[in-house]
């Protein structure tokens, strides 16, 4: 009796501010969406991550006849030079941290050269003497990077030691930057739809004043009272919430899923799955958020 | 059933008081007239034993309970023991008298069955059986309050609070209100009436109560509304002034 009593007075409110309800709906709507992009970004960088730092290695350049660095002075490095590397790499302090050496000679680094830049400009220079002979290390884990190339920089006949992560992390500094930018979105959204709830409690508490007295003469709880304003604003933030659950499974599906892992097909994007995990999330986010602001306002404009 | 101690009120933003030293007992059973001027006190004396204004000085006991040691989320579980009525009906306009009435039984949780039985019982003692399905605005002035009075009743209250409920009405639906009060008061509800109908109350022949300037100034057994002993029954408070 009581528990429809309640929902009938919720449903009541919610016509009644009917504007504002719709209003509270869409900024959740906005703001949870944001919220889902955000984390569903991290996710995407967690991904590419592992995806990449796997694949990472950290390349030992020799130096050759042409270059002109300090280090290497105008001579390659001699066969001896390349051994103490791969010595040192072999090393008992640095072994544990090494999967594997290759070492690529001057004809398989320009194959690898031409492979990739095969038809610009920069190709037609390019002859198999102009390029570096190298060992390529793969570390153990992506952290142990810094030990190779701590272990390997400034010996004889090493022109340089790149670490191939240092080159992956502009892409995930854009993408970081992308998602702090979308979480203070969500923020300032967030903001705006915990004002509003209060404003919606506010007029609706207002608009309902004669039938709010009348319960206090009979004597209605104060929780009796309260519940439909909490349940108003939960209502409308779940019903927002939802459509941002169901945009974010569709973002993912849609476009992530359907367009740019059909188009980039190097790139690990986040699947289905990871969707469904944020959705629900977001929707008991969005619930528990609006409940919260819901009884802050109430206890603020609603005095029992 | 009601007691006041030596009571005083000040609102925070008026330098007289509403009341001041007001002593009362009301037995159960009783029915008990307030009179006085508008602004005398009657209403703020009603609104106490609700609880709804807390005395700035002395203690009220309603009920057996101390109402200054109620905390403020007990006081809808204490108020289910009041009914109230006033001038102005209070009634929500878009439920019909039957809704109206169930509303109360509604908000305490009572099951639908009985919600089905009580209401229409309490219709019939009011005189309303045959407009249950009529809305507030469908109804006259003295209907309407025979629907406030029914929802104050509803719950059986030990005690029923009256502020001006005939103030609004002309003489004769006044005297049908006061007939319906009287047997209302015969089933052994206390009835606490705040009036300034001088005809009321000398025809009702009931205690009356006077208060003027927030002092009672009258307490009479059987009483009407302007003084017949010349002295005073109530203690004089320049008693303290002889005792110094």
């Amino acid at each position: 009796m009581r528990v429809a009593l309640v929902l009938q007075e919720v449903w009541t409110g919610l016509r009644r501010n009917l504007s504002m309800a719709v209003a509270v709906v869409l900024v959740t709507f906005i703001s949870l969406t944001f919220v889902g992009a955000a984390v569903l970004l991290q996710m995407q960088i967690t991904q590419m991550k592992g995806f990449w730092y796997d694949r990472a290695q950290v390349a030992v350049y020799f130096c050759n006849d042409i270059d002109q660095t300090e280090t290497c002075s105008q001579a390659a490095a001699t066969p001896e030079q390349i051994q103490a590397v791969e010595d040192a790499l072999a090393g008992p302090a640095v072994a544990q941290y090494v999967d594997g050496v290759e070492f690529e000679d001057r004809d398989a680094a320009y194959a690898r050269f031409m492979e990739q830049f095969g038809g610009t400009t920069t190709a037609e220079f390019a002859t198999a003497d102009t390029m570096n002979e190298a060992l390529w290390v793969s570390p153990v884990t992506p952290a142990d990077a810094d030990v190779v190339a701590e272990a390997t920089a400034g010996l004889p006949g090493v022109l340089e030691v790149r670490d191939q992560r240092a080159l992956l992390e502009p892409i995930f500094s854009v993408l970081n930057t992308a998602s702090l930018a979308a979480v203070g979105i969500a923020v300032l959204m967030l903001v705006a739809a915990v004002l509003l709830i209060a404003t919606t409690i506010r007029l609706s508490a207002f608009s309902r004043r004669r039938e709010l007295g009348i319960m206090r003469l009979v004597g209605a709880s104060n929780r009796f009272i309260q519940t439909p304003f909490i349940l108003e604003g939960v209502v409308a933030a779940l019903v927002g919430s939802l459509l941002a659950a169901g945009a974010i499974v569709a973002l993912v599906q849609g476009v992530l899923q359907g367009y740019v892992a059909q188009t980039l097909r190097t790139v690990a994007v986040v699947s289905l799955d990871d969707a469904l995990l944020v959705a629900p999330g977001l929707v008991a986010f969005g619930v528990l958020f609006a409940g919260l602001a819901a009884a802050v306002a109430i206890r603020r404009y609603l005095k029992v | 059933m009601i007691r006041f101690d030596a009571v005083s009120k000040t609102y925070p933003r008026s330098a007289r008081a509403a009341l001041t030293d007001v002593s009362l007992e009301v037995a159960k059973g009783e029915f008990v007239f307030l009179v006085g001027a508008s602004g005398s006190g009657k209403s703020t004396l009603i609104r106490m034993v609700l609880r709804e204004e807390q005395p700035s000085k002395g203690e009220i006991h309603v009920l057996g309970q101390r109402l200054r040691s109620i905390p403020s989320r007990k006081v809808p579980y204490f108020r289910r023991n009041l009914g109230v009525v006033f001038q102005d009906f209070r009634l929500l306009r878009s439920k019909t008298v039957y809704e109206n009435v169930a509303f109360t039984l509604q908000v305490l949780g009572k099951s639908r069955g009985f919600i089905s039985e009580a209401v229409p019982d309490v219709l019939k003692v009011v005189g309303l059986a045959g407009k249950s399905s009529r809305l507030p605005h469908e109804l006259s002035g003295g209907e309407q309050q025979r629907v406030a009075i029914a929802r104050a009743v509803v719950n059986k209250p030990p005690i029923l609070l009256a502020d001006e409920p005939t103030g609004n009405l002309d003489p004769a639906t006044s005297a049908g209100i006061m007939a319906l009060l009287a047997r209302i008061n015969e089933s052994g509800t206390t009835v606490v009436m705040a009036t300034h109908d001088s005809s009321i109350v000398d025809a009702m022949q009931k205690r009356v109560v006077e208060l003027d300037a927030g002092r009672v100034m009258r307490d009479e057994l059987v009483g009407s509304y302007t003084t017949t002993s010349p002295v005073p029954v109530v203690d004089e408070p320049t008693s303290l002034g002889a005792a110094r």
